[in-house]
């Protein structure tokens, strides 16, 4: 259980949201600390650190997963997006609108890690029943809604998804 | 919440791998999946010197399905093997398990060799190996083997694996023909850790018993199995009382108590969950046959 003596540093590209990002870091960085930390997107949200609560999750080559439970050095080998890569301020994602007019959200936190997980979920189920919305989400923790809103915004992300195409 | 520090290997090739595995001994640890290997780290419950991240080494993707099983790589994915058609039909066991391993999210990363090598007997996919019979293959500077399930699980989070051993892949042998397998488990939240968990198989010929094997979740120290053919060789599956075996799976589990159920509770649920998953089984034996 010996610590080595002086913390090793990578360097250490990752593409986030189409772009190349790097950084100098040491090889214990999580993917999460990297997004906020290193590059300065904090739209990820770090929430339990252990893979319990969702926050945290990103897309990885488009599959959603923790970016707590992930090493930056890792992730080099994939294409991340996080919240940020799903619409932006004047041309919100479908699920994002979604989540804006069904009142998906109270305070917020969790939201990115929604947001991600159902973007994904969507791309290979673009017609859910609410049993299955439910399902998605249920790796995703939100203390403020019920999750009655949440479920709801999925439904309506799907159509608004089909609308669109 | 952050884990310590650590000297980061990032090994291309089986060989590069175990060369650092070798070398770094009992301060080295491997990285594939990471879904339950981090939490550790970040918690610091582990703090090993070197992670030897085997997540770019060539040669262990691959999901092999012969006629005498499924071969899983050590870096497949959970959900790589549970949408896996062939594996499916080969082994309809390994997806009934698989959709109750955590959340959908995390078996997009964590992989079946790695829960299997992490050896908690809370895992879903030891039960199953424990119930096929499985191989682990284990590769070393100093010479490959195989290893039995019956003599790779010694304890919670133990195995027979050596410091400089890398599991490059796990083989789930197929069942006798005229089996059926069922998989069921309880937990607080779907996804969660289970309060109890039962993988079973039946195995008809000429329309009756001829073998019954029950493996469990989170209510024994080590994945193994309990065979209760005795209780019911000979009978026609309509005809037999499946809760029958209830007093040897009783004797055979040995759960604790926490902060999410008693012991007594977890006997009792293993129990219910033992006989109905036998049933079920039975069911979808006379399926196959059919």
């Amino acid at each position: 259980m010996s610590e080595p003596m002086v913390e090793q540093l990578l360097d250490v590209t990752v593409t986030v949201n189409g772009r190349p990002r790097h950084a100098r870091v040491p090889a214990r960085r999580l993917l999460s600390d990297f997004l906020r930390h290193d590059v300065g997107l904090t739209g990820t949200h770090v929430g339990c650190e252990h893979g319990v609560c969702g926050a945290c999750t990103v897309l990885v080559d488009g599959a959603p997963m923790r970016s707590c439970l992930m090493f930056a050095v890792t992730a080099q080998a994939y294409a991340v997006t996080t919240v940020e890569g799903l619409g932006s301020m004047d041309g919100l994602g479908p699920v994002q609108q979604a989540f804006l007019e069904c009142h998906g959200l109270q305070c917020g936190f969790c939201t990115p890690g929604f947001l991600t997980t159902v973007t994904a979920f969507l791309c290979d189920n673009p017609d859910p029943t609410e049993g299955q919305a439910r399902e998605a989400i249920s790796g995703n923790l939100c203390r403020c809604t019920g999750y009655q809103n949440i479920v709801r915004s999925v439904l309506r992300a799907a159509e608004l998804r089909a609308e669109a195409t | 919440m952050k884990p310590a520090p650590f000297v980061h290997h990032a090994p291309r090739t089986v060989d590069e791998a175990t060369a650092v595995l070798a070398d770094v001994g009992h301060d080295g640890k491997v990285l594939a999946g990471g879904q339950s290997l981090i939490p550790l780290l970040n918690m610091r419950l582990a703090s090993p010197g070197h992670l030897v991240d085997v997540n770019g080494v060539c040669g262990l993707s691959d999901i092999r399905v012969d006629g005498s099983g499924v071969r899983v790589g050590a870096l497949v994915r959970h959900a790589e093997l549970e949408r896996d058609p062939r594996a499916y039909a080969a082994l309809p066991l390994l997806r009934q398990a698989l959709a109750h391993v955590a959340h959908p999210v995390i078996r997009n990363r964590g992989t079946t060799v790695g829960s299997i090598a992490h050896a908690d007997a809370a895992g879903e996919m030891p039960a199953v190996l424990a119930l096929t019979g499985g191989l682990v293959e284990a590769a070393a500077a100093n010479g490959d083997r195989e290893v039995a399930v019956a003599d790779f699980f010694l304890g919670a989070l133990e195995t027979s694996l050596r410091p400089e051993e890398l599991v490059v892949a796990v083989r789930f042998p197929l069942f006798p023909p005229g089996t059926g397998t069922a998989f069921a488990e309880r937990a607080r939240r779907h996804g969660d850790y289970a309060l109890a968990g039962v993988a079973a198989a039946v195995t008809i010929v000429d329309g009756v018993v001829a073998r019954a094997r029950l493996s469990f979740v989170s209510v024994t120290d080590v994945p193994g199995t309990l065979d209760v053919t005795e209780e019911f060789a000979g009978l026609e599956p309509e005809a037999a009382h499946w809760r029958d075996c209830s007093d040897r799976v009783r004797a055979h589990v040995a759960p604790e108590t926490d902060l999410h159920a008693t012991a007594e509770y977890r006997a009792m649920l293993a129990t219910e969950l033992a006989w109905r998953t036998l049933a079920e089984a039975a069911s979808n034996a006379l399926t196959v046959a059919a």
